[in-house]
């Protein structure tokens, strides 16, 4: 048994690496039929992601499958690679098959005509492997190696219309910005390492309940901060959030795969992994980024015209959402929100995609090369023509706005509890948290519904481009109305309760509370999210109400001029302010960017041109001068009178000897070569 | 055979470069495919012997067990012998050194100046360098090292750059001053031990009982400096570093590959084989200074490279830098955590190694878009002779024109800046750790190269192959068969050994072991 889930276990991972090393080696000759190598390989890992999940329902102690093998030893210094596999990782096996799976089929059609058709799905398959790999990973070593591959399909897949200098640019800074994150981590890494001993997983959970940090707790706050600075940068929060916005210019499937729904959500899946280490001081400073980032990305959502962008940010907004819920200890309710963001944000871009797709084709036909397909203000009543895209992505909006009946309800329900239940305990400043829950909460809805409303109602920005918009095949429809049934709160709960309102189902018996070895008392936790959940149920009602509300105001009924509101709150730079995306791109470039290329620049003025041409340089002129002068002095007094002398009778030699030098560089040395091989035998005779 | 194994690797390209010359009689000079073949033929034996000992070599075995040990006295007089040994330090760069040879040799299948000459000396430079990995006698290994920098300073001076004598010179000069004192280090060793000799087993227990002293100073601490600065200029060391900016960008492509590939790691190789065993004392006192260069090494090349435009140069400054990833590993031998010291100084040998094929393919790689180019530029300088360039990009968006030149590169710039799965990660990341275990501080500092080294591959990757195609490249072709051949051997070893590291690793650790049990006894 355990011989054969390895097998399968090794087969989910490696069947996606071998459609791409089928596509990049053969992808020429395969051509326009790459789509069936590559679905069938993900087809093929989707079921074996079932059958893992489907285990999850059977009842098991402790984890479905662990095993490790040694990768390479030292003798003291060993690294293993290995798998561990519990209901949390069959679960997120499970959501990037299926998605990776929806994706493919949906680029068959997407990226239909596009002359590097195979390469892209070779990238598709690189991609899925990697994050099968930090699925599957059992240790933080395993997990690093497949994270920073995910960085590279994600820089590939970025760049895949590299043609591009905007995409260009946004690949290089998606991965460099992520490697900033990946140091703290690395280095976090190393801590745990020479504290405990270990880099495995469950290693390092005992240890630390073992006591390997007792009297220095205040070093595993750190080495946790540091390892969670990984997930800072792979889940863009902030202040390592500005790469992924910018990642938006890969193909749409792509931003729904990785940027939306599994890449992203690999730095909350790394903290699940490391709950049990993380102190109550490491898991504070996650609560708060995770908030400063759903508040503020939030804030920016509400004033982008680009489609993409929009979703880009609300991405941004609710990965904090999920990182503020592992924070104040909602351990459940964070992964659960990672499951739901996954199904409905994939639908959202997906949606958008079709849109898009609609649109540029639209344009393609009218010869309109200007008009920015992804610009919402070009849109405007494609209801009627793209019925599929329009209520699939209207599900969706539900689902993330936070409406009864949809799965964000649920899961951002549980969030918001767990932030009041956290100031509930510790009162004073971590009012921010539910604050910053409840208010991202209300944008959020609001958002959403100006997207909807702004794309799919309303009077048609020009009534030329609305005549050839079409709705999308059912290669790409197929997976909207798949993940808009996945958006239901329904498909979570089953088969425990029909109940809107109630979370309770097949996921939160699957996902239990785990323990934290590291001082947080999970008993109080959960307990202070059962008081806070009524309370917090009726307040989210109410703020997702309001923002809905609001839009529809807005943009629906359109009562309230929003250019006049903008540039009211203008006065305050309010708007700007979030157009600008707190000019935090142009704070970097300015403090962090711009000052160390031109220290780079000093540094290379320093080692060349000053201390290699001035300093050492300088040093061979000195010897050249003083050899000049003691040249001089040879030549006229020592040579000149007694050596010449002598010097005479060797021209007679010399002039004999000549022949044997032919001016012939090698022949010297060979010369030489021989004689040390003459004098090595000559010198053995004494 | 086995006995002999040593002697004909070191000596058969002799033989090869002797060979020529009845062939440049016999057919004239001009006839340069007689050359080729007979360099192709010479290292390819010669890294089929590599493989054949890689093949016996026993990594359990020290020196004095091991079957393919020489060892003949020499100038009995002076006690100088003929003694050369392979060990898990050796095995590697052995390996390396072979492989590396023979690639160069069809990397350089288009040189036509002065054939006869280019080959003979290239064949000679490739047995000093495997005389200097293979020599257990100091005096010999001085010969040798010798012996391998005469060539080098005609293959730069003739067939280099515009500015090919000034940096021949230059590194002539340079490396002769570091060897003047290797030299006084040797001799010193020699006086001072006793009995006499060169023998550098039998100093690792002579060494030690060394007690005298000149000028206040004691004479271990003086020829650990005299080494020092020797093996610190070949590696090189900052602030010893600057011959090596200019000899690569210089040198021709092979040469580059060479003197990045293989002459640098005499430098570490040195260090391990020689200052880490006979004083070990030394080391102790001297590992934070040398774990500080590394760090400098991998800071300073790193900021200097990003600020590059010449392709050449900027793998130049990335050398400076990864080989400051060894200096770091090596300086952990110190560490009190027998896991943190293993892990710095396997992943110091192991970094030596996938350095040497990491820079082999940079270097082949820039070599390529030379020929056909006849620039390297990332962005033209500001004061270029053609001032309608000046200033502008060199390429741009060629990725699309030439795909499988552009996914080499792709693999090589990865593999550079350290990315999993690729070689250099995992030696890097065992440097780091080792580091880690014994200067925290500094390593944290250290671990800043992971973006850095990032920076400037993901930039000059941009400038050259992303963005739209320069119109001026569209006729650009792509890579070719013999080029094909000299690159995919180390593209495979690079992914091969990202994946699964133990058959190096393997082969290194005892030897490792040794050495740090010699050190940590003198803490």
């Amino acid at each position: 048994m355990e011989s054969n889930l390895n097998l399968l276990a090794l087969l989910n991972l490696f069947l996606p690496l071998v459609s791409f090393a089928i596509l990049i080696f053969f992808g020429k000759k395969i051509g326009e039929s790459a789509h069936w190598v590559a679905l069938t390989l993900i087809g093929i890992t989707l079921v074996i992601a079932m059958f893992f999940f489907s285990t999850v329902f059977s009842p098991h102690e402790g984890p479905i499958l662990q095993s490790s093998i040694q990768w390479f030893t030292t003798g003291s210094f060993t690294l293993y690679l290995g798998f561990l596999i519990n209901n949390v990782a069959a679960i997120m096996l499970l959501v990037v098959a299926l998605i990776s799976f929806l994706v493919h089929l949906y680029s068959v059609e997407y990226m239909k005509g596009d002359p590097r058709y195979s390469r892209y799905f070779a990238y598709l398959g690189i991609f899925t492997f990697s994050m099968n790999g930090i699925v599957l990973a059992d240790s933080l070593v395993m997990m690093y190696v497949f994270w920073e591959l995910v960085g590279l399909s994600s820089y590939l897949l970025i760049g895949f219309w590299f043609e591009k200098d905007s995409a260009a640019n946004a690949c290089k800074k998606a991965f460099l910005t992520n490697r900033v994150g990946d140091i703290g981590m690395f280095i976090g890494m190393m801590i745990l390492f020479f504290t405990v001993g270990t880099f495995q997983l469950d290693g390092l959970a005992d240890g630390v309940k073992d006591g390997a940090f007792s009297g220095n707790m205040q070093l595993l706050t750190i080495a946790g901060i540091l390892v969670f600075m990984g997930a800072v940068g792979k889940s863009a929060q902030f202040p390592l959030h500005i790469w992924l916005p910018d990642a938006m210019e890969g193909p749409t499937p792509v931003s729904a795969l990785i940027h939306a729904a599994t890449m992203v959500a690999a730095g909350v899946y790394m903290v699940v992994r490391i709950f049990p280490i993380l102190t109550p001081g490491a898991l504070e400073f996650i609560a708060v980024v995770g908030a400063i980032t759903a508040l503020m990305a939030a804030i920016i959502a509400i004033t982008q015209n680009d489609i993409k962008r929009v979703l880009a940010y609300s991405t941004v907004s609710q990965l904090g959402y999920m990182i503020m819920a592992l924070g104040v200890g909602a351990y459940q309710a964070g992964f659960f929100h990672l499951t739901t963001h996954a199904m409905f944000k994939a639908c959202l871009f997906l949606c958008s995609g079709s849109v898009i797709h609609a649109m540029h084709h639209a344009l393609h036909e009218l010869h309109d090369h200007d008009t920015d397909p992804q610009d919402m203000r070009f849109m405007g009543g494609l209801k009627s023509k793209m019925p599929i895209t329009y209520w699939s992505m209207l599900i969706a909006t539900l689902a993330i706005a936070g409406v009864p009946f949809f799965s964000g309800f649920l899961s951002k329900d549980a969030i918001l509890a767990g932030t009041l239940s956290y100031y509930h305990s510790h009162h004073g400043w971590t009012i921010f948290l539910p604050l910053a829950g409840f208010g991202a909460a209300a944008i959020t809805a609001f958002y959403m519904f100006r997207l909807i409303f702004m794309t799919f109602y309303g009077k048609p920005y020009e009534q030329k481009i609305h005549a050839h918009i079409h709705e999308s095949p059912v290669k790409m429809t197929f997976p909207l109305i798949l993940l808009s049934v996945f958006s239901l709160a329904l498909i979570f709960t089953l088969p425990n309760t029909v109940n809107p309102v109630d979370s309770h189902g097949w996921f939160t018996h699957a996902v239990p509370m785990v323990q934290n070895n590291a001082g947080l008392d999970m008993h109080a936790v959960e307990e202070g999210i059962h008081h806070a959940h009524y309370t917090a149920m009726t307040l989210s009602l109410i703020v997702a109400g309001l923002g809905i509300f609001v839009s529809v105001l807005f943009y629906l009924l359109q009562k309230i001029d929003a250019s006049k509101i903008s540039s009211f709150m203008n006065k305050f730079k309010f708007y700007d302010i979030s157009f600008n995306k707190f000019y935090i791109d142009e704070i970097y470039n300015f403090l962090l960017y711009k000052p160390f290329l031109g220290l780079s620049w000093i540094a290379s003025k320093l080692d060349w041109d000053l201390y290699d041409q001035k300093f050492i340089d300088g040093w061979g002129w000195i010897t050249l001068k003083l050899s000049d002068k003691s040249g001089d002095a040879d030549y006229n007094w020592l040579d000149q009178k007694i050596v010449d002398g002598f010097g005479n009778l060797t021209n007679y030699f010399g002039k004999n000897l000549k022949l044997s030098q032919n001016g012939v560089v090698q022949n010297y040395l060979l010369g030489g070569m021989l004689g040390v091989v003459l004098l090595i035998i000559i010198f053995q005779q004494f | 055979m086995e006995s002999s194994i040593l002697t004909f690797l070191i000596f058969l390209p002799v033989a090869g470069a002797a060979l020529m010359l009845p062939f440049s009689k016999l057919y004239g000079k001009e006839n340069t495919h007689y050359f080729k073949w007979i360099a192709l033929i010479t290292t390819g034996i010669q890294f089929a012997l590599a493989l054949i000992l890689y093949r016996k070599f026993d990594p359990a075995l020290s020196v004095t067990e091991s079957p393919f040990t020489v060892q003949i006295d020499w100038i009995k007089h002076f006690n100088i012998q003929y003694f050369l040994g392979v060990d898990g330090l050796s095995m590697p760069m052995v390996l390396l050194t072979a492989l590396l040879s023979f690639i160069c040799i069809l990397a350089s299948w288009k040189i036509e100046k002065q054939a006869l000459g280019y080959f003979s000396l290239f064949l000679l430079l490739d047995a000093g360098m495997m005389g200097v990995f293979l020599a257990l006698d100091f005096f010999l290994f001085y010969v040798f090292w010798e012996v391998m920098l005469l060539p080098m300073y005609f293959l730069i001076g003739i067939w280099g750059g515009p500015q090919r004598m000034y940096a021949a010179i230059k590194f002539f000069l340079y490396t002769l001053f570091g060897s003047v004192f290797m030299l006084l280090a040797m001799l010193a060793l020699y006086y001072y031990s006793d009995p006499h000799t060169f023998n550098l087993i039998t100093l690792i227990q002579t060494a030690s009982s060394i007690d005298a002293s000149i000028w206040g100073f004691s004479v271990k601490y003086l020829i650990w400096i005299g080494l020092f600065i020797g093996f610190a200029i070949k590696v090189p060391i900052f602030p010893f570093h600057t011959w090596l900016p200019l000899a690569h960008v210089e040198a021709p492509t092979a040469i580059s590959v060479i003197l990045a590939g293989v002459l640098l790691k005499m430098g570490t190789y040195g260090l391990l084989r020689i200052s880490y065993p006979l004083l070990p004392g030394e080391v102790v006192n001297f590992s934070y200074i040398l774990a500080v260069l590394g760090v400098i090494n991998i800071i300073w090349g790193a900021v200097n490279a990003i600020a590059q435009i010449d392709m050449k140069k900027m793998v130049a400054y990335s050398s400076v830098s990864h080989m400051g990833y060894v200096l770091l590993g090596m300086a952990a031998a110190i560490s009190e955590s027998s896991a943190g010291a293993q892990a710095g100084m396997n992943g110091a040998v192991m970094q030596m190694f996938n350095h040497g094929t990491i820079t082999a393919m940079l270097f082949l790689l820039v070599g390529m878009v030379y020929d056909r180019a006849h620039h390297r530029w990332i962005i033209f300088p500001r004061d270029y002779e053609k001032p309608e360039l000046a200033g502008q990009p060199g390429f741009g968006g060629i990725g699309a024109q030439v795909p499988i030149y552009t996914g080499f590169v792709a693999l090589a710039f990865f593999a550079g800046l350290g990315l999993p799965a690729l070689s250099g990660f995992i030696s890097e990341a065992m440097c780091f750790i080792g580091g880690f275990s014994a200067f925290r501080t500094l390593t944290i500092i250290g671990t800043l190269g992971i973006l850095l080294n990032a920076i400037y591959f993901l930039r000059a990757y941009q400038r050259i192959f992303l963005g739209p195609l320069n119109e001026t490249y569209k006729d650009l072709t792509d890579i070719n068969k013999i080029e094909l051949a000299t690159i995919v051997p180390l593209a495979i070893i690079t992914l091969v050994l990202g994946v699964y590291p133990a058959p190096l690793l393997n082969m290194i650790a005892p030897a490792m072991d040794g050495i740090i049990q010699i050190v940590q006894s003198a803490l």
